[in-house]
């Protein structure tokens, strides 16, 4: 005997609606790409349909392809990074054989995930800043002249890849490290007796139980090439690095809502979107038949 | 057992590791330095890692700002409406997605419902527009409803549901219990831990967003700390904060201001970080590498 359904219907009918409005009207949304749109008539006014002509007017700035390719090359540099780093970092915690000061650094190394780029922001140009930034400041300690991290073309790109790994990684190390701690102890125990040193129990152990998870971060990060990192750009960048800077976010954000060309904006948006949407998909599929990864 | 170089690795790895640790912390308790400084030693280069010349006086003149209370009120007013709103649609939204397609049919299309927006979004103009023409601009409405849905907490918590045993359910069923009072009962007491992560995480979100309320209120007044923030410490925005009259006082500047509002705008973060950390690894954990 089952009870009623109704319930359950009842129940899901707040959230339903909620992404109706706001998750799946803006997908309908993206039709103002192919509009001369006039905000005033509103979405479903009567606006005047151009075809292709706003993508045509994007491909025609001078800078449309200067900002893709700053978007794949901080985006790409952050991936692999990204990756690297929080794998070598679990490693070596999973080393530390001291207890507390292995939970001392663990705790030390999420903190700043949970600070908001504003924060960060403040900080980052705060001790960054070639006339009073304390980092600048002990360069000159070591006779290096001050670097303008934030306003030098050839250094920001690497000060943002540099800073949100920061932010990040020892957020990322929290993965590997449940992975770490999933082997199975009998394996060391067996190399032990076959004579293997700690370096080849990592080599022939630890990292080839860490290869799922590996191969799963790795393949998810690849929905994330044109993520340069809007949050992060937008609190640090300035108009003198727009050339190493600016990324398809700062940039629809400055077409859109500064300038108010929706159509154009929303134009990059979508490109955008339908690149990711494909990206995604195709890493989660990759997720689903290399690591048996399933979201639900 | 352990050779001479195995020691040698292990002393320089935890010195490596404890100096890792302290580029993380470094930058943030220089900042709170220098919010506890004056502004001739932050001038000169003399503030490290301690106050130098300690004063209050920073702190005193942000505290005497209504702009700043005001967009901490808003922050608290979004933080709890936004938190409560998450929560019971995260429930209501898992609950009956938790449940087999026998049970309740359209379960398997709600979850790919759910799963398309993480695919595929509208992009930054649609979504401006649709809550422009919802009229939830300036209404701390609009911070709230198009969040409203955190469909990776939804996620997490379908999850952990499913992994309940059948059993419990099956009993209430036999004893005439609904499903209202199966979710209420048993499910939510049973996921108490896995719900207090999904609320902070929520929380967090809420507490940290800053650029939907700098593109959603027009007005100033009715930004969110975060914004508000980012109004004063990043673009530089003096009209807000430090109207002229800066000049008469000698022992704060543009900087160590920003430092305190900088600490200030961290300190909920940090009083919660014990919980965070606690319950973010393991919701991280249970999000991310499930069976």
């Amino acid at each position: 005997m089952r009870s009623s359904q109704l319930p359950l219907y009842l129940m899901v009918i707040p959230g339903v609606l909620l992404v109706l409005i706001f998750s799946y009207g803006p997908m309908l949304g993206i039709v103002i790409a192919f509009q001369n749109f006039i905000p005033a008539k509103g979405l479903l006014g009567d606006q005047e349909w151009i075809g292709l002509d706003n993508f045509l007017y994007v491909l025609e700035l001078p800078n449309a392809f200067r900002v893709l390719w700053n978007t794949l090359y901080i985006a790409i540099l952050k991936i692999i990074f990204g990756l690297i780093v929080p794998i070598a970092v679990a490693i070596l915690i999973n080393e530390v054989r001291v207890m507390s000061l292995k939970r001392t650094i663990q705790t030390t190394i999420y903190l700043p995930h949970f600070l908001s780029w504003v924060i960060l922001g403040g900080i980052l140009i705060d001790i960054l800043s070639p006339s009073e930034g304390i980092v600048n400041m002990m360069l000159g300690w070591v006779g290096i002249e001050p670097i303008f991290f934030l306003g030098n073309n050839s250094w920001f790109p690497i000060t943002l890849v540099g800073s949100d790994i920061w932010k990040e990684f020892g957020f990322g190390t929290i993965v590997y490290l449940a992975a770490i701690t999933g082997i199975n102890p009998e394996l060391y125990e067996a190399a032990r007796i076959d004579g293997a040193n700690r370096w080849k129990q990592t080599l022939h152990i630890t990292l080839p139980g860490m290869r799922m998870v590996i191969v799963l971060m790795a393949v998810l990060s690849l929905g994330n090439i044109l993520n340069a990192g809007f949050e992060q750009v937008f609190n640090l960048y300035s108009p003198q690095v727009y050339e190493s800077g600016d990324i398809i976010d700062t940039f629809v954000y400055r077409i859109g809502l500064m300038e108010a060309q929706y159509g154009v904006a929303a134009a990059v948006g979508l490109f955008k979107s339908v690149v990711s949407c494909i990206l995604v998909s195709l890493a989660y599929y990759l997720a689903y038949r290399f690591a048996d990864y399933r979201i639900f | 057992m352990e050779t001479k170089g195995y020691k040698y690795f292990t002393w320089f790895n935890n010195v490596f590791l404890i100096l890792l640790a302290l580029a993380c912390l470094f930058p943030l308790i220089h900042v709170l330095a220098l919010s506890f400084s004056s502004s001739s030693a932050a001038a000169a280069g003399e503030v490290m890692l301690w106050p130098v010349e300690f004063t209050l006086s920073s702190y005193e003149y942000v505290a005497a700002k209504s702009e700043f209370w005001r967009s901490m009120f808003v922050s608290f007013q979004r933080i709890l409406l936004g938190g409560t709103i998450n929560f019971l649609v995260t429930i209501l939204l898992a609950y009956p997605i938790s449940r087999e397609p026998k049970e309740f049919k359209p379960r398997t299309f709600l979850a790919w419902f759910l799963f398309m927006t993480m695919l595929f979004n509208g992009g930054l103009i649609p979504w401006y527009i649709v809550i422009k023409e919802a009229g939830l601009l300036d209404t701390i409405w609009a911070l709230v409803l198009p969040n409203a849905v955190p469909v990776f907490n939804v996620i997490l918590l379908i999850n952990f549901f499913r992994q309940l045993p059948k059993e419990l359910d099956e009993a209430a069923y036999v004893d005439g219990a609904g499903h209202w009072t199966i979710l209420w009962k048993i499910y939510i007491p049973l996921s108490l831990p896995v719900l207090a992560t999904v609320t902070l995480f929520s929380l967090v979100m809420h507490w940290n967003s800053w650029f939907d309320g700098l593109i959603l209120m027009n007005k100033p007044d009715n930004y969110p700390l975060q914004s508000f923030l980012q109004t004063v410490i990043i673009q530089q925005d003096l009209s807000m904060i430090t109207s002229g009259d800066l000049e008469g006082l000698s022992e704060i500047s543009d900087r160590t201001l920003k430092s305190a509002q900088i600490f200030l705008g961290c300190l909920p973060i940090f009083l919660v970080y014990p919980f965070l950390q606690r319950y973010f690894v393991k919701g991280i954990v249970i999000g991310s590498v499930k069976g």
